[in-house]
């Protein structure tokens, strides 16, 4: 896999030159010593046109650009940076390498400072001696760039073949030996010196250039030749017939002997073939110095020649013949500024409004350029020039939009962009900025890891008419949820963008959209789709436009759902075989002190201190926690008021008997078999099996499917275990002081002690929990939990209820019923669908395991449903319609 | 123990995975990325992932174990923002040199121990440079496209910062890596040349770009030879692609890597390419045998993960490059 040692250039794209390449064309155009218009548009701060300068001689050929800014008037540095950063913003003309030539060392530096291709450094020399040549050509090698050696010394430049090689050869030792420069990046540049001057010493300077070159090619290794062509005419400058005929002669000599890349105006070349034969041998006789009079005979036909004009480069423009919205098109997605104002202006006059110019053809040209992105046929730099070229375009017509407002100069729109708290990339939002000011949006650019409060307040501040949010990494897209969130709180009803990497169109439409009704959220794909997208929120279509994005969320969030859940979801064989599998040799099992059903009544005193008052004003519609909501800035004196009749009411309560609480909990024996947990009697017998419910949403790793059955030792240990059921109920004999309130129309008794049976309910549960924790169970003897800390659920074990996250099957209430003969006991029925009644009561299972913690099923496939019409000997569309709101 | 080079051409050597997603597991909260540094920092600091060497080194830790347990041969530090201009949006500039000694200390810990217990396996600990989060080649600002956000030198000044730290610190290697602008890999380059004359030690250094879309070009539009012959001016141990792209989408650049450089080759895809949600659910198997393709073509020289990859996916793709010989690579290098 041996690899010929090439010299391998890059801009954009690579140039690898072979022993087979063509003869490589370095443009000579941006020299401001070699070019007087280069010269007066770098003076003039014209960079626009030099850049055009650059673009036309790439187009023309050139496979490299020379780039000069020698000249006493200028700031060589800062010319050279401007005009390398500029080039780099423009892909036809960055995809060739660049040659950044000076005589000063600080300027070629400055230019290996801005170019990410690999270039060509033109030149250094043993000029000022070995010790400054070496620490260049370090340099130089260390920025990554190929070099051009002058055959130049300490004792001058070398005019005959002899100095030539003896100093390429110096300088290609010293490179090799001491700099361990790539032989294959080294590029002499032997001196093209004038020929035809009148002055004999300069006769043989075209052969011994051409006789060095030919020694190089043999003698070094790897090394290139090249050199300034249009040199060698210098005589006959004005005169461009002698000049291209010796140009093109003087290349096919030394292409001959070995030149492999020069630097041309490939406009100022004609093709060997085609010079007239009688001026070929002339400038040849010249060349080669094959007479005497050689110089002599070439001047005589010279003056006749002078008139004529030199050759002229062709550009294709068929494109130009196509219609105006086509050019347009074509001006937007090639980036061509040069036609657009013209096209502008033909197409304004089409159209009845200047706007209409800005909403139909450019708008396309800029979808044309969005798909052409989209589908990777163009790249970035690309897409910013063209949004450079609409800027162009709706520069010019601004003035006619704004004659149409009455002359008030305007934007378009203030749109605020900010990439998100926590998140630092700010590429892609920048360039969302560049296409959008392109298109007259005036641009608050909040910057990076902004927190939504500032973005809400500058937003307020500033009036903005969108906000733009941006993100790269997976974290951001929360935040950005975050965003919408507080912008509904905060009431601000303006359009919100959403785009960088990361997002999505369904993460925007499932995650985002919800949070923010009271404008629109919109996700942008990509740059070049947010001006389109601005442009219709803001404008006339708006209405239209959003209800076509409401419409397709919609679609997508339907589409999500269905397919995400499935995703999701795993069989339930592979749910149990992730079930939490507890090793039953080491956990601590209790045997409760006392076995068998018991019937418990309680005083509303007892009950007081185990009061959750926090739901207690959800009822009211009071939103805030127990304590703080009292002293709640909105909301504290109304929760102080209801919070004193209540406490004024509960006296009532307990003073007055108003409630009578009854309850009853159940230990048994239980060991679980899979989901099964089997309850026994006292003689072993089954009691009743409890059907739980397995989890089959798709865990991350470590985290397990769990069912309520994973708490209890399973038969097969022999491990025996134990659960606890309970029903309690503070809803018994307040019907009659309900009816009294309602006879009064006194709703807000009626309310308030319909809550207030609740919260007792409630507190009963916890009361009677605490008590077989530490007492009838027994488990949790030392257990010291305040109310808040019960709240919290702190304690060890739970008390999960049929019909909730943990066990949503409600039928297993029935079960639950029959084994604690609860209805008998405590007045408590089932009604129809199965709902307790009296409504303020509570039942629930006991669980002792210290892993025993509370969960949520979530949704369950069908799978699971059949498995558990098996178990239980129903029909699957009994289980199926008990279950309906958690099967997938 | 047997230097790098030569072990690169017995057999592939595996890169670890992803560490930002290892580390998204744990769930941290914003004090883990204070503790014992940076309590009173007036900034939040959440999400800032190379503090978390100096503040929860116990984490990062664990994920190179549980990297090298998997099978990869090299970890990266946990450096990938750890210059001046990275943590410029923190205000943590002062932080660096810390982040990328003790990022590379850590490292080199548990990758001593991992090579104490499995002689034949050394464990190699690369230095993870990254691009940062400014372009040199393109301009922030709207209206001046000639405008930088940040120049070569000062890239060089906060590139040389990082390299040096990490080499104080122990790393065997230093890869340049994520580059989506070649400009700004240049100077890290150029860092890297510079400081080892002044340590005069040379380490060697992997270098790997980012390939952004479909259109096969550096965010910067180079395309991937381009790309190559931009950095091929060092001496490198490999030339690579990551990031951006899955397995299978970055074949067809590696390819042009395989076919034109004179260096070793590197690949560290990610796991194919986020869901809406902006998570990697390609697992490891189905990511494993995209990487199968590369072998049987003899594509590459070290192979790891970028985003969403985990031990799993790393163990799957170390159990499968056992079983194939490396890419050649040419003898003069």
């Amino acid at each position: 896999m041996s690899k010929e040692k090439n010299l391998r250039l890059s801009g954009l794209e690579p140039l690898i030159v072979t022993s087979e390449s063509n003869f490589i064309n370095i443009g000579e155009r941006t020299n401001v010593t070699g070019s007087r218009k280069f010269l007066r548009l770098i003076k003039d701060d014209n960079f626009d046109e030099a850049l055009s300068v650059a673009r036309e001689q790439v187009e023309g050929g050139a496979q490299i650009i020379d780039v000069n800014m020698d000249e006493g008037m200028i700031d060589g540095i800062e010319a050279m940076v401007k005009f390398l950063n500029l080039i780099a913003a423009e892909p036809d003309i960055a995809r060739v390498p660049v040659m950044i030539d000076s005589s000063k060392w600080e300027i070629i530096e400055a230019g290996l400072q801005c170019v990410q291709g690999k270039g060509v450094v033109n030149s250094i020399s043993l000029k000022e001696g070995e010790e400054s040549f070496i620490h260049y050509a370090k340099k130089v090698k260390r920025y990554g760039a190929a070099i051009i050696v002058m055959a130049f010394d300490e004792n001058g430049q070398a005019d005959n073949y002899e100095r030539r090689i003896e100093i390429c050869k110096r300088s290609y030792d010293i490179l090799i030996q001491k700099v361990h420069f790539p032989c294959e990046d080294i590029i002499f540049d032997p001196n093209i010196f004038p020929v035809a001057t009148g002055m004999e010493e300069h006769n043989n300077n075209a052969v011994d250039f051409f006789n060095a070159t030919k020694w190089i090619r043999h003698n070094l290794p790897g090394a290139h030749v090249s050199g300034g062509v249009s040199n060698v005419s210098f005589s006959f400058r004005g005169n461009n017939v002698v000049r291209e005929a010796m140009h093109s002669a003087f290349l096919y000599h030394a292409i001959k002997n070995g030149m492999d890349m020069g630097i041309v105006n490939p406009s100022m070349l004609e093709i060997y073939d085609n010079i007239e034969e009688n001026l070929l041998e002339r400038v040849e006789d010249v060349l080669l110095n094959r007479r005497d009079d050689a110089t002599e005979r070439l001047l005589e036909i010279a003056e006749s020649l002078k008139g004529e004009k030199g050759k002229q480069r062709v550009v294709d423009l068929t494109w130009r013949e196509k219609n105006v919205n086509e050019r347009l098109s074509y001006s937007l997605v090639k980036g061509i500024t040069d036609y657009i104002i013209k096209d502008t202006e033909e197409c304004r006059l089409t159209f009845e409004r200047p706007i209409e110019v800005i909403e139909g053809p450019l708008m396309d040209g800029m979808n044309v350029v969005g798909d052409l992105f989209g589908s990777g046929k163009m790249f970035l730099p690309q897409v910013v020039k063209s949004a450079r070229v609409m800027k162009k375009a709706v520069a010019y017509l601004l003035p006619f939009i704004e004659e149409e407002k009455g002359g008030k100069q305007s934007f378009s729109g203030k749109v605020l962009m900010a990439t998100v708290k926590g998140d630092v990339h700010d590429i892609g939002k920048n360039i969302v900025g560049v296409v959008l000011s392109c298109n007259n949006y005036d641009i608050i650019d909040l910057g990076v890891m902004v927190p939504f409060e500032k973005i809400i307040e500058e937003a307020v501040k500033q009036k903005v008419d969108v906000i733009g949010l941006s993100g790269l990494i997976t974290p951001s897209l929360d935040e950005m949820v975050t965003v919408a969130k507080e912008m509904q709180k905060a009431n601000l009803a303006i359009p919100l963008l959403i785009g960088g990497a990361t997002t999505s169109r369904v993460h925007t439409a499932v995650k985002i959209d919800e949070h923010f009704n009271i404008d629109q959220t919109v996700h942008v794909l990509d740059a070049s789709r947010s001006v389109t997208v601005v442009e219709q929120l803001l404008g006339k279509k708006k209405e239209g436009f959003i209800s076509s994005i409401k419409e397709e969320y919609e679609k997508v969030r339907v589409h999500h759902q269905k397919n995400r859940a499935k995703k999701q979801m795993i069989s339930i064989d592979d749910a149990r075989s992730n079930a939490m599998k507890l090793d039953w040799s080491t956990q601590e099992v209790f045997k409760p002190k006392e076995l068998g059903v018991k019937e418990i009544s309680v005083t509303t005193e007892q009950l007081l201190d185990y009061i959750d008052w926090t739901p207690f004003f959800r009822t009211w519609e009071l939103h805030g926690k127990y304590p703080q909501i009292l002293s709640d800035d909105i909301v504290g004196q109304e929760a102080t008021s209801v919070f004193k009749d209540a406490q004024e009411m509960l006296k009532r309560i307990a003073n007055e008997n108003w409630i009578t609480q009854k309850g009853v909990i159940g230990l048994f024996r239980a060991n679980s078999v899979n989901d099964d947990i089997e309850i026994y009697g006292e003689n072993d017998e089954l009691l009743y099996v409890q059907r739980t419910l397995r989890q089959q949403i798709k865990k991350a790793a470590k985290a397990d499917n769990l069912a309520l059955s994973d708490f209890i030792a399973p038969k097969s240990t022999g491990v025996e275990d134990y659960i606890g059921g309970f029903v309690v109920t503070s809803g018994l004999a307040i019907e009659g002081k309900l009816a009294d309130f309602e006879a009064d129309h006194d709703d807000y008794n009626s309310i308030m002690l319909k809550a207030l049976a609740d919260r007792l309910a409630e507190a009963f549960a916890e009361f009677l929990h605490e008590k077989v924790r530490k007492d009838y169970w027994g488990y949790a003897g030392v257990e010291d939990l305040d109310n808040s800390a019960l709240i919290k659920e702190q304690y060890k074990g739970i008390r999960p209820a049929p019909g909730y996250p943990a066990c949503p099957d409600h039928t297993e209430k029935i079960g639950l019923f029959e084994l604690l003969n609860a209805t008998e006991r405590t007045g408590v029925e089932l009604t129809e669908n199965l709902a307790m009644y009296p409504t303020a009561s509570v039942s629930g299972w006991y669980f002792a395991n210290p892993n025993a913690k509370y969960f949520g099923v979530g949704k369950i496939q069908m799978d699971q449903v059949e498995d558990l019409a098996q178990r239980r000997n129903w029909e699957v569309d009994e289980v199926k319609k008990a279950l309906s709101s958690i099967i997938i | 123990m047997k230097d790098i080079k030569s072990i690169l051409r017995d057999r592939i050597l595996v890169l670890d995975g992803a560490m930002g997603t290892m580390i998204q597991r744990y769930e941290l909260e914003e004090e883990d990325f204070r503790k014992g540094w940076f309590e009173n920092h007036e900034q939040p600091l959440k999400g800032n992932n190379d503090l978390l060497s100096l503040t929860r080194p116990d984490i990062i830790k664990e994920i190179h174990a549980a990297y090298f347990s998997a099978g990869a041969d090299i970890a990266e530090t946990n450096t990938f923002s750890g210059t001046t201009v990275a943590q410029a949006d923190y205000n943590l500039e002062h932080a660096v040199y810390d982040i990328n000694f003790q990022s590379a200390k850590i490292a080199r810990e548990v990758a001593d121990e991992f090579t104490k217990n499995e002689p034949e396996k050394p464990r190699f600990v690369a230095g993870s440079v990254g691009p940062t989060n400014r372009t040199a080649s393109i301009s922030p600002d709207v209206n001046d496209p000639g405008f930088r956000g940040i120049t070569f030198n000062q890239l060089v000044t906060a590139y040389k910062q990082q390299v040096s730290a990490l080499m104080d610190g122990g790393v065997d290697l230093l890869l340049v890596e994520t580059v989506f602008d070649t400009l700004n890999a240049k100077a890290a380059l150029f860092a890297i040349d510079d400081c080892f004359e002044e340590k005069e030690k040379k380490i060697p250094i992997m270098v790997s770009g980012t390939i952004t879309d479909q259109s096969g070009r550096t965010l910067t539009g180079q395309t991937t030879d381009a790309f190559l012959i931009s950095v091929s001016h060092m001496d490198l141990l490999t030339v690579g692609l990551n990031c951006a792209l899955g397995a299978s989408m970055m074949r067809p650049y590696l390819q042009v890597l395989n076919k034109n450089s004179k260096f070793g080759v590197s690949a560290h895809p990610n796991a194919g390419l986020p869901n809406e949600f902006g998570e990697y659910e390609e697992t490891a198997e189905l990511m494993a045998e995209q990487i199968k393709d590369y072998l049987d073509e003899g594509l590459v020289n070290i192979i790891g993960g970028c985003c969403g990859t985990t031990p799993d996916h790393i163990h799957a793709i170390a159990e499968l490059a056992k079983k194939y010989s490396p890419r050649e690579i040419e003898e003069n290098v």
